[in-house]
């Protein structure tokens, strides 16, 4: 039978944005810290530390997060550790998002000028203050633009997360659309919240950015 | 107590820097040859001599900013070739004052000044922002104190990078030709601002081109040519009567 299109239909749909609402805060926290480490890592004078995250970097941007997201729940139990489907979103899209994130802010960390750098050493500051009082506040505003760049990505990439079982909203979309035989309206209707959730994101970051001009 | 009387006093400290036999290579480029120097707490020391010659490397080796392969460096009785701990040490007790300022855009001016003290000295806010509104005040800006650095003319930024360096009331300033990047009408105002800080018998070592003040402050003036100390003089027979050649030459040029 071929349901009719209406208020719940358009409900259920409305229904995997908490889903995707949730995967991207997920994503953006694990993304966030681990991609502060990496980026710290990659700027390090320790050749080793350098390596190691560019290694990390290399490898987690050169795979598909959707080979990610596979490898962790099915890969994982074959080696004997059995992931519930949130913990193994969690440790994919940290992996995904950390090394775009660390890569953006490497780069933003080596925009700021040199000579900031030896002002901070010359008045006797610490690594952990150079980089907490010096180096990252400006670091983070040449960083806006391709971080929220990035988010905006993210919170549409977490449509990934239905192939390890999560009714987000593609996956709700998709549902409807093959119950309704309504595909564009199904997704058409997913289109828009996606649009509301990002729209307010890329706006955010304009605002950031003048923000910031103004200032400095 | 006499300005004099109080470097005779000093004079039996150990000097705040003890150089001998530095040297520096960039890969295959030898930036500084056999450098001996001895600065007494107190001293005030101007160093010039055409681009490349090492000048900017060799006041940038004694807080650390360079390494050097080869010598002994001692600041302040800390042995630079002996690890990290004696260079943060060394940073804390050396202002840098740097050609581009390089004051931190995203703090305001007070902040600039307050950072290092709370930071690497753990004074408290209150007592940092007095420091950094007593050293603002001294370098005549102390109106400018909530303003960011960008809002500041050149010569206003490198008198809040002085201020900024005071706050950690060091016991020797480097100067790295701290009036090269300014325009002309406000290279005197960061002038003055050094000669009242001498006057005060801050230790100095000062990269400049500019021989006024050398002449009017400068205890000693040396003089380095690639990579080597040429000449070293007290300020009238070295300007007078310079003995090297290539010191000659120098100075001809300068002059014309």
């Amino acid at each position: 039978m071929i349901r009719e299109f209406g208020l719940s239909e358009a409900l259920a749909i409305l229904s995997g944005v908490q889903s995707t609402i949730l995967l991207s805060l997920i994503a953006f926290a694990g993304g966030g810290v681990v991609g502060l480490a990496i980026a710290l890592m990659r700027t390090s004078e320790r050749a080793w530390l350098r390596r190691c995250a560019g290694f990390y970097i290399d490898f987690f941007q050169g795979t598909p997060l959707l080979m990610q997201l596979f490898l962790v729940f099915y890969g994982l139990p074959v080696l004997g550790y059995k992931v519930n489907p949130w913990v193994a979103v969690t440790i994919g899209f940290t992996l995904h998002a950390s090394a775009f994130l660390g890569e953006v802010w490497r780069g933003s960390i080596q925009a700021v000028p040199r000579g900031q750098s030896e002002a901070a050493y010359a008045l006797g500051l610490s690594y952990v203050s150079r980089m907490r009082n010096v180096v990252l506040p400006q670091a983070m505003r040449i960083s806006v633009a391709p971080t929220v760049g990035f988010m905006v990505q993210l919170i549409k990439g977490t449509s990934l997360a239905a192939i390890i079982g999560f009714v987000e909203l593609s996956r709700a979309a998709q549902i409807i659309a093959s119950a309704t035989y309504k595909p564009l309206l199904a997704y058409g209707c997913a289109a828009i919240v996606y649009f509301l959730l990002c729209f307010p994101l890329s706006r955010l970051s304009m605002r950031l950015e003048k923000r910031f001009a103004v200032k400095s | 107590m006499s300005d004099q009387q109080l470097r005779a006093d000093n004079s039996t400290h150990p000097p705040i820097v003890d150089i001998s036999g530095v040297q520096k290579w960039f890969g295959t480029f030898q930036v500084l040859k056999d450098i001996a120097l001895t600065v007494a707490r107190g001293e005030r020391i101007v160093i010039c001599g055409p681009s490349g010659s090492g000048k900017s490397t060799l006041i940038r080796c004694i807080n650390s900013l360079e390494r050097y392969q080869e010598g002994r460096l001692v600041v302040d009785g800390y042995d630079l070739g002996a690890g990290q701990k004696n260079i943060d040490a060394v940073r804390a007790e050396v202002g840098m004052v740097f050609q581009q300022f390089n004051l931190f855009p995203h703090l305001t001016v007070k902040e600039n000044c307050m950072l290092a003290p709370m930071k690497v000295r753990g004074t408290s806010k209150r007592d940092a922002q007095e420091l950094a509104m007593r050293f603002l005040t001294r370098v005549r800006i102390g109106d400018q104190a909530e303003k960011y650095p960008a809002q500041l003319s050149g010569g206003q930024q490198q008198r809040v990078a002085i201020a900024r360096a005071l706050c950690m009331t060091p016991k020797l300033m480097l100067f790295d030709e701290p009036t090269s990047a300014l325009d002309p009408e406000m290279v005197k105002e960061v002038l003055d601002t050094m000669v009242s800080l001498a006057d005060e018998g801050m230790t100095m070592l000062c990269v400049t081109h500019e021989m006024g003040f050398a002449r009017k402050v400068a205890d000693r003036v040396i003089f380095m040519d690639r990579g080597e100390i040429i000449e070293i003089g007290k300020p009238e027979p070295f300007f007078a009567n310079p003995q090297n050649p290539r010191t000659q030459a120098f100075l001809g040029q300068l002059l014309h």
